[in-house]
């Protein structure tokens, strides 16, 4: 084949992806506009969800993202400082690193399972925004230190030289050096780490429940929007509200990821 | 101050010790819920048997094992040459401008959760299947597609930095041999890359293996082997998904089982993914 012919193949699948990605955004958004209005995200559903509206799902995607993120990103960010500020090549560093990365490969069904075998059966914290947030905290974590430990690594050696023969200890160059230069970094990963959150079903449906009242306290069970989505999509109770959710449910995702890679991008963009 | 220093340096370790404390409990209360009735039936007679009847007391996973396998296999055949191409051509053809532009766009994929992949399938390509290529629509073509997609985000991305990785001198060496572009892609940027290539295959094999919404929406979910690819599927973790909100006894402790197998397989593609990655970044 000539170089012509394949760039215009390559060039052809590539905007095939795009295609795809465009109709799957486009085909929610203009089927779920309709049915979009204030009072469906301010009201709570009723009938099981075919009228109403997701106020409780909105509520509850929103306890649970925010808690996971409260649990995992503090643990997150001081793993990933561990991991390249104090620690040279010894066993305990490659243990971390194990655990992280097969973490990160685990899918979310076996959190899904783990969280309710542990969270809700074995702390007895039942079908709660607890058990949900805790099993999506473990989740993320992989994420969070990934890209924080990259965030962190990318920061020159001579800021932290500076810092150092200017008499301060390492805790306090990486508390006020370091971190600082790595904060757009982190952020990116843990925006990236809101948006996994925000979307997942598997881990989330097995330990927060689906009730559809609003949650009162964190051990009550509570639905996220995905999830009430799922439910109903699958169980057919109205496709019209489960386009409306699903619109929803993408549009905080994307505005979520875009930031992300702005910022990312922002940052790449520098480096050259 | 020193003494602060050995503190805060105990008070990480101990704190980056969390992660792999989650992955130990994972393993302990997830083994330890499911392998009785492993013990108790025989490893093989659960993996082998063909039969899932929770009310007769038959927990027999092959179906699921090879539902599995088939509808991964066929999101890999869907998935890697598209997800290559794109990278090769984000990679090393596109104006960086453009590059960097749809790459983030690609990445958007990786953002839509898996339950609006099941459902966009479940709407479209499901009657699509049903209407053009007979079957119940609901199928291990309909989820190796929607797999398929799912996977992009992944092979594009792991591929698209390996190629990048490639020193350019590999290229020039070979402009100047009087290659064409494609040539000194094919014969020596491909080659050079294809450890890291291999890596993202496994990683979407086991991002396709380990999802579950999206295939219980477009897959049937039925417990019969497949003998077409237009018939109905059920994989491990549908029957995990599926089953879970309402089963008590034996019939939970067999989900956990299937759990089991299901986090053996993905603990040994992911060793595999390290150890065919591991050349490359030396």
């Amino acid at each position: 084949m000539t170089d012509r012919r394949v760039t215009l193949l390559f060039a052809g699948i590539t905007g095939l992806t795009i295609v795809v990605l465009v109709f799957i955004i486009g085909y929610i958004m203009v089927n779920g506009l309709p049915g979009l209005t204030l009072s469906f995200l301010l009201e709570s559903p009723r009938e099981m969800g075919r009228t109403g509206g997701i106020f409780p799902a909105i509520v509850g995607t929103v306890l649970l993202t925010g808690i996971a993120l409260f649990i995992a990103a503090p643990v997150g960010i001081l793993t990933a400082v561990y991991l390249t500020e104090y620690t040279r090549d010894t066993w305990l560093p490659k243990v971390v690193r194990f655990g992280t990365e097969s973490l990160a490969g685990i899918p979310s069904i076996i959190f899904g399972l783990f969280g309710f075998l542990f969270f809700v059966i074995y702390l007895d914290l039942g079908w709660s925004v607890l058990s949900g947030a805790l099993t999506l905290s473990a989740m993320i974590l992989p994420t969070i230190v990934r890209t924080s430990e990259e965030a962190i690594r990318a920061v020159p050696d001579a800021y932290r030289e500076v810092s150092l023969a200017l008499g301060s200890t390492r805790w306090q160059t990486v508390t006020s050096v370091v971190l600082p230069s790595a904060k757009p970094g982190i952020m990116t990963g843990v925006m990236l780490a809101i948006g996994r959150a925000i979307g997942e079903t598997a881990a989330v449906i097995f330990t927060a429940g689906s009730s559809l009242r609003l949650p009162r306290t964190l051990l009550d069970s509570t639905r996220t929007l995905p999830v009430h989505f799922y439910i109903l999509a699958r169980e057919g109770i109205s496709l019209e509200n489960a386009y409306s959710t699903a619109f929803v449910l993408i549009l905080l995702i994307l505005a979520i990821n875009i930031a992300a890679h702005t910022i990312m991008n922002r940052l790449t963009g520098k480096e050259r | 101050m020193r003494n602060k220093e050995t503190l805060v340096q105990w008070i990480l370790a101990i704190v980056a010790l969390s992660a792999i404390a989650v992955l130990a409990l994972i393993i302990i209360f997830i083994f330890k819920e499911g392998s009785p009735i492993i013990a108790r039936l025989g490893l093989t007679k659960f993996i082998t048997g063909t039969k899932w009847s929770p009310t007769k007391g038959m927990f027999g996973i092959f179906p699921m094992i090879l539902g599995s396998i088939q509808v991964t296999l066929g999101a890999l055949l869907i998935g890697v040459p598209i997800g290559l191409a794109t990278a090769i051509f984000l990679a090393e053809m596109a104006p960086p401008r453009t590059s960097r532009i749809l790459k983030s766009a690609i990445q958007l994929l990786a953002g839509i959760p898996s339950v609006v992949f099941g459902f966009i399938g479940l709407v479209i390509l499901v009657p699509f299947i049903r209407q053009w290529l007979g079957g119940p629509g609901f199928s291990v073509l309909a989820a190796a597609i929607v797999l398929g997609i799912m996977i992009l985000p992944t092979i594009v991305s792991v591929c698209y930095d390996v190629l990048k990785a490639v020193p350019p001198a590999y290229r020039e060496g070979m402009l100047a041999l009087g290659a064409t572009r494609w040539q000194a892609i094919k014969m020596v940027v491909l080659p050079a890359a294809r450890p890291g290539i291999i890596a993202s295959v496994i990683l979407g094999m086991g991002r396709a293996i380990g999802e579950t919404m999206a295939v219980i929406m477009v897959a049937g979910n039925a417990t019969k082997i497949p003998v077409s690819p237009l018939e109905p599927v059920r994989t491990l973790t549908s029957n995990v998904a599926l089953e879970m909100g309402y089963a008590i006894g034996e019939h939970r402790e067999a989900l956990f089982a299937t759990g089991i197998v299901l986090f053996i397989i993905i603990a040994l593609l992911n060793t595999l993914a390290r150890i065919v990655a591991r050349p490359e970044k030396v």
